[in-house]
């Protein structure tokens, strides 16, 4: 498989904060990925290195093998303003146009805007739409240019169920179309939607590259909550991740409970619910750097 | 694409920008105006003399072309900056010197229009005198010698936050003024103030407009120099934007 783009031991400060800290990935063609995250992971920052708007402080970051700072190198390159980031008195045709003015082999306004179900606002101002028309409008600049790789930085984030769902299916379909597509979000569900090979970031760190059953399998954690005067011997039960307080993060909830009962130690006031992504992800940290400073 | 298609869409789109909030453009076309009506209009020892009155609509040319373009420039860019829209603008394939030409062709062009005001009150109210090729001359002068100001206000842009560009702007934009000659005519300045007069972009800008406009002798010094501060300001202004990642907050 070709490489699009490559980020060999990159890192990235902004003043004494780590934003990136040491991740090498690479980004086949054809692929649909999705990097996932909790808020504050790094996602955006990889973005913006792959776009040429940032530079890391350590490392290399290839995309088509030069430099994303080189327009030239750019050409192939699709990505996505913050729907905010519209100007508001250009009209949508013209926004689509400008854009489009960048590429050599670039998609028809017309038919671009029918794809994206925004035909009907081309003569409008971009300032007149709604949230989710200038989403919509953003993500489809994204793919005015016929580009090879497509970033979309948090495409959804905003949007109401069907306005998401609805916009995953044009991505779906932009991908069949031969688009290679990087996806980010701190939603588990678009993700599982949208990408076949997940990277997983957390504080500045992949912490996990898979494909998406391999990860749903990881993240799905749950957290039993109980009260006890031997919190040591729970934690110590087979299938406890780890243990934060009165909360145990657990593989399998079931088959810990089981367990729990036949070992005999008190316990009263139990709860179970789903982790939330971000008690997963910590988990999957944790798990993956077992000698680290539990 | 090439790189003077990219420039003239950017510039196009800009001007589109600009002529829907026209209320913005207003304040480039009417400050010059007001500042000759009141500071050279009612000088008889000028403004009824043909050549010191064409000189001083010259200087006051100058003087609008500068500060149009190191507020349009430096406040436009230090603005824009602080909005996500031009950080998307860099992730398109652009090459800076387009984007630097499109602001040029862009506001450039608005600072230039502002002109316009200037020369029908010089015309109605002074004594100056120049024919239509003269004026004609004299605007491509104007906007030729006007490179180093877009180009610092570009700069300045790119290298300050807003709140700092205006102080910065107010400053330079006085210093270069008085320094190079535009609110009192040089022949007026103690020589060692002529002397460092001469190398100021103002000052080069002034006397190379009036060379255009009323003939005379041109000093290497003047063209040699507005060469000068045009090279050095846009290799500082590809640097720049070369190395520009928006706003950073610490």
């Amino acid at each position: 498989m070709t490489s699009l783009a490559t980020l060999d031991h990159v890192s990235r400060s902004f003043g004494s904060v780590t934003a990136v800290d040491d991740v090498s990935l690479k980004i086949h063609e054809g692929e649909m990925l999705g990097l996932l995250g909790p808020n504050g992971a790094g996602k955006t920052t990889v973005i913006s290195m792959l776009q040429g708007r940032r530079r890391p402080t350590r490392g290399t970051v290839q995309i088509f093998g030069g430099s994303p700072a080189d327009a030239a190198s750019r050409r192939g390159l699709g990505s996505t303003p913050q729907e905010t980031a519209l100007p508001e008195a250009l009209r949508v045709g013209e926004v689509i146009d400008f854009v489009g003015a960048h590429f050599a082999h670039r998609r028809p306004t017309a038919e671009l805007a029918a794809e994206f179900g925004i035909e009907e606002f081309l003569r409008r101002q971009v300032g007149s739409l709604s949230g989710g028309q200038k989403r919509r409008l953003s993500v489809a600049l994204a793919f005015v240019g016929n580009p090879k790789l497509v970033l979309l930085d948090e495409p959804t984030t905003g949007l109401d169920v069907d306005a998401r769902h609805s916009l995953w299916t044009v991505l779906r379909e932009q991908h069949a179309r031969g688009a290679t597509v990087v996806v980010t979000s701190h939603y588990l569900e678009e993700i599982e939607a949208l990408a076949e090979r997940v990277v997983v970031m957390a504080h500045g760190r992949v912490v996990a590259d898979d494909t998406l059953p391999g990860i749903l399998n990881r993240v799905g954690v749950r957290l039993v909550r109980l009260q006890t005067s031997q919190p040591e011997r729970v934690e110590a039960l087979s299938g406890v991740d780890r243990r934060d307080g009165e909360a145990y993060f657990v593989r399998d909830s079931d088959a810990f409970l089981v367990e729990l009962v036949r070992s005999g130690i008190d316990f009263h006031d139990l709860t179970v619910r789903g982790a939330t992504l971000e008690e997963a992800f910590l988990s999957l940290t944790e798990s993956i750097e077992p000698e680290g400073a539990r | 694409m090439s790189v003077l298609s990219l420039t003239l869409v950017h510039a196009k789109y800009s001007l589109i920008e600009t002529a829907r909030i026209p209320i913005a453009v207003i304040g480039t076309l009417v400050f010059p105006a007001l500042a000759l009506l009141f500071f050279v209009v009612p000088q008889q020892a000028v403004a009824g003399d043909p050549v010191y009155a064409t000189q001083a609509i010259i200087s006051m040319s100058v003087f609008s072309v500068m500060i149009g373009s190191l507020f349009s420039f430096g406040l436009g860019i230090a603005e824009n900056r602080e909005k996500p829209w031009e950080p998307y603008l860099r992730t398109l394939p652009a090459p800076g010197i387009a984007r630097v030409l499109a602001h040029i062709f862009s506001t450039g062009l608005l600072a230039i229009v502002a002109l316009v005001p200037i020369i029908i009150i010089g015309a109605l109210l002074t004594e100056a005198v120049a024919t239509p090729l003269q004026v004609l001359v004299g605007l491509g002068a104007v906007a030729v010698s006007g490179l180093p100001f877009m180009l610092l206000g570009m700069a300045i842009g790119y290298a300050l936050p807003t709140k700092a560009a205006i102080a910065v702007i107010q400053v330079v934009f006085f210093a270069l003024g008085f320094g190079g000659g535009l609110f009192l005519p040089p022949q007026l300045f103690p020589g060692w103030l002529d002397a460092i007069s001469q190398f100021l972009p103002s000052r080069q800008a002034r006397d190379f407009v009036i060379w255009a406009v009323q003939g005379g002798d041109l000093q290497p010094l003047t063209w040699l120099g507005l060469i000068a501060w045009t090279v050095l300001l846009l290799a500082l202004v590809l640097l720049l934007v070369r190395r520009d990642e928006g706003r950073r907050y610490r």
